[in-house]
C-alpha cells in the first residue's frame, strides 16, 4: 500500500521520486561519531527482527532432544531433510495439504480480490456518474472495519447459508478488499490517461475489452501492491479460518501449525514439527516478499512521476 | 492525485451524460462487498438482540429464541471481565503503537542517510517479519520466551537473570514485543515511501541554510511524513482492538492470559466455547462499534490540530 499512499498524501508529487538518486545529499558529511551511532542502531535493528527468523533456521535443524538440550544459537547435529521429511509425512501427510490448500487461499483469493478492486477502482476514478462519491465513501467505510471482528458476524451469517467448512466460506471473504479499491482508484486516476480510451473507443473496442487490453496493464504496478498485500493479508489470516472450518484438510498453514502446537504436550515429537512446518512456511514468503519489494516499490514511484 | 484531475474534469465536461457504463465494473465488487462485509455486521446486530428463552416454571421446557433488545449489551457492559479487556488493549495500544511507530520513524530516518545499496538490504531486514504470519511469529517467540528452550533466557541466565516473560505482569508486554516486531518494518516502510516524495529541492534549501543532518530531520522530514503517520497510526489503533490470535496462541503457555484477555478473545469464548452465540454476536458488534469510534476519533482529533494549527 504504501506506493500510492505515498503519492497521494505528498505536498508535491510530480517528479521528486525520479531524479532522487543523482540529488542524494552526500552522507560522508555527517560526524564520526554521529555515524558509528547510526551503524550501530540499524546494525541492533536488523539483529532484533532477524534474531527469531535465525533461531528457527537453527532450531528446525535440530532433534526434539537436543532442542531443549542445546545452545538455541548454534547448530547441534543438524538433520534439517531429516525433520522436514518427518514433518512432511506426519499425519497422513497433512502438512502439504495445508500448504496447497493456503497457496490455494491466497492465490486465488488475492488474484480475485485485485481484479474487483482494478475494475472498481477503474470506474470510480474514470466514470462520472450519479452517487459515485456515495460509493467510494460506502467503500471507504470498510477500510476502517476491523477485520476480526467480522469473522464472529460471517460465521454466525454463513453457518445459516451452509457455508461454514467449505472452502468457500473462507474464499468468498478474502476477495473484498476495500483498501485495494482505494489505492486502484487513486492509481487509475493518474496511470491510466483519458485520451488513450478514447483513442480505443474510437477504435471501436468494447469498455470490457478496453479494461482487460489497456487499463490491467497501465495499472499494473498498483495491481502488484494490491496482489501483494492481499496474498500476505489471506496467507496470515488466522481467525477467519479458524471460526469457519472444522475439518482439518481444508486448514491453512496458520490454522495447522496451531494445532500442533497446541497438541504438543500430549505428543512431544510435535514441537520439532511445529518449528519445522514454521520454518517450511516462513522460507517461500521471505522469499517472495525481497522479490516483490523491488518491483512493487519502482512501481510506486513511477505512480507519482505520470502526468 | 492532484496532477490528474485535470484531463478528467475537462473530459466529463465535453460528455455531461451520467456514465452508465461504470456500474458494470463496480457491480462485481460491490455485490461481494454488500454479501461478505455489510450483511454479515447487519445480521450479527440483529443477532446481538436476540436471546434464548426457556419456558416452563423450572426453565427446562422446550427452549425458543426470543427478541431480547439491548439485553444483550447490558449483559456484555455487565461482565467485568469483557470491560476490562477493553481497558487492557487500550492500555497496551497507548504503550506498543507509538514505541512501534516510533522505532519506524526512526529506523526510516537513519536508512534515509544510509547508501542505498545499504538501506536496501536492511529496509528488507526490517520488512521480513511483516511475511510472517502473525500466529507463527507467536508460536517463534514462544519458544524464545519458554524457559529451558530460550536462547534469551539462557544468556540472560549467564548474568543471574530469571526474567519471566510469560509471567501475570509481563505477558501483555511481551505480546507487545511480538506485535512491534511484526509490523514496525511494515510502518517504516510507508513512511520511507513518503519520505521518498520529498522533493529533493528542500533538502537542497536547507542545506544553503546550514541546516545539519538533525536539523533535516526534525524541521523537514518529520512534518512531511506527518500523512504517513497518521495513516499507520490509524490501521494501529484498528489493530490493537483486535488483538486475537498472539494471545490465543500464548494462552497455552502463559496461564495468565484467560479467556476475557482481549474482547475479541472474550467474544470468541462465548460463541464457541460457551455456545452463548447471541452474547458474542453482541460483543462483536460493540467491539466493531469501538475501533470505529476511536479511528475516527483519533483522525478528527489530527483534523482540528491541523486546523488550528493554520
Amino acid at each position: 500500500m504504501n506506493a500510492t499512499t505515498a503519492p497521494r498524501t505528498g505536498p508535491a508529487a510530480p517528479a521528486p521520486a525520479a531524479s532522487r538518486p543523482a540529488s542524494r545529499p552526500a552522507p560522508r558529511r555527517t560526524l564520526r561519531p554521529g555515524r558509528i551511532v547510526l551503524v550501530g542502531v540499524v546494525t541492533l535493528a536488523a539483529l532484533y527482527f532477524l534474531l527469531p527468523v535465525y533461531w528457527l533456521v537453527i532450531a528446525a535443524t535440530k532433534s526434539n532432544a537436543s532442542l531443549y538440550g542445546s545452545f538455541g544459537l548454534w547448530f547441534d547435529a543438524p538433520r534439517l531433510l531429516d525433520n522436514l521429511g518427518r514433518v512432511f509425512s506426519y499425519g497422513g501427510h497433512i502438512y502439504p495439504r495445508w500448504a496447497l490448500n493456503s497457496l490455494l487461499y491466497a492465490g486465488v483469493g488475492a488474484v480475485l480480490a485485485t481484479l474487483l478492486s482494478a475494475a472498481a477502482g477503474f470506474a470510480l476514478a474514470k466514470y462520472r456518474f450519479r452517487g459515485r462519491e456515495a460509493v467510494f465513501k460506502f467503500v471507504l467505510a470498510g477500510v476502517l472495519l476491523p477485520s476480526t471482528a467480522l469473522a464472529l458476524p460471517l460465521y454466525l451469517m454463513f453457518s445459516k447459508i451452509g457455508l461454514t467448512d467449505t472452502y468457500w466460506g473462507v474464499l468468498i471473504p478474502s476477495v473484498v478488499s476495500p483498501f485495494g479499491v482505494y489505492l486502484c482508484r487513486i492509481y487509475a486516476e493518474s496511470a491510466v490517461p483519458d485520451t488513450v480510451l478514447e483513442a480505443a473507443r474510437v477504435d471501436g473496442a468494447g469498455e470490457e475489452r478496453i479494461f482487460f487490453t489497456v487499463v490491467l496493464r497501465l495499472m499494473t504496478p498498483a495491481l502488484v501492491t494490491v496482489f501483494l498485500f492481499q496474498f500476505v493479508h489471506i496467507w496470515n489470516n488466522y481467525f477467519l479460518p479458524l471460526v469457519m472450518l472444522s475439518e482439518d484438510d481444508k486448514y491453512p498453514i496458520t490454522l495447522g501449525l496451531v494445532t500442533w502446537q497446541q497438541a504438543a504436550d500430549r505428543v512431544p515429537e510435535l514441537t520439532q514439527y511445529t518449528i519445522g512446518g514454521a520454518f517450511v512456511s516462513v522460507i517461500p514468503l521471505a522469499v517472495a516478499m525481497l522479490v516483490l519489494q523491488r518491483y512493487w516499490r519502482t512501481g510506486l514511484t513511477e505512480g507519482s512521476v505520470k502526468e | 492525485m492532484t496532477t490528474t484531475g485535470r484531463p478528467a474534469r475537462r473530459r466529463s465536461g465535453r460528455t455531461a451524460r451520467p456514465d452508465g457504463r461504470a456500474w458494470r465494473f463496480l457491480a462485481p465488487f460491490l455485490l461481494v462487498y454488500v454479501f461478505a462485509m455489510i450483511l454479515p455486521i447487519l445480521y450479527a446486530v440483529y443477532q446481538s438482540m436476540l436471546t434464548v428463552e426457556r419456558s416452563g416454571p423450572t426453565g427446562l421446557g422446550k427452549p425458543s429464541i426470543g427478541f431480547a433488545g439491548l439485553d444483550n449489551y447490558a449483559l456484555a457492559l455487565d461482565q467485568t471481565a469483557f470491560v476490562e479487556s477493553f481497558a487492557r488493549v487500550l492500555l497496551f495500544g497507548i504503550v506498543q503503537v507509538p514505541v512501534m511507530l516510533l522505532l519506524a520513524l526512526v529506523l526510516a530516518l537513519l536508512l534515509d542517510q544510509l547508501p542505498d545499496r545499504w538501506a536496501g538490504l536492511l529496509r528488507s531486514a526490517y520488512f521480513l517479519p511483516y511475511g510472517v504470519p502473525g500466529v507463527i511469529a507467536t508460536i517463534l517467540w514462544g519458544f524464545l520466551y519458554v524457559p529451558g528452550i530460550s536462547p534469551i533466557g539462557e544468556v540472560l541466565g549467564e548474568f543471574g537473570f530469571q526474567p519471566d516473560f510469560l509471567g501475570y505482569d509481563n505477558v501483555l508486554w511481551s505480546i507487545a514485543n511480538i506485535v512491534v516486531w511484526e509490523f514496525a518494518g511494515y510502518n517504516m516502510l510507508i513512511i520511507v515511501a513518503q519520505l521518498k516524495s520529498i522533493p529533493q529541492e528542500l533538502y537542497e534549501a536547507a542545506r544553503i541554510d546550514g541546516a545539519g543532518p538533525w536539523q533535516t530531520a526534525l524541521r523537514i522530514k518529520i512534518p512531511l511524513v506527518r500523512p504517513a503517520l497518521i495513516l499507520t497510526c490509524v490501521f494501529s489503533i484498528i489493530g490493537t482492538m483486535q488483538l486475537f490470535s498472539e494471545p490465543l496462541v500464548l494462552k497455552k503457555i502463559a496461564p495468565a492470559v484467560t479467556q476475557d484477555y482481549t474482547p475479541n478473545l472474550s467474544a470468541y469464548f462465548d460463541a464457541f466455547a460457551n455456545a452463548n452465540m447471541y452474547l458474542a454476536a453482541a460483543k462483536s458488534v460493540l467491539l466493531a462499534v469501538a475501533a470505529m469510534v476511536l479511528s475516527f476519533g483519533f483522525l478528527s482529533l489530527v483534523n482540528r490540530k491541523q486546523r488550528s494549527e493554520r
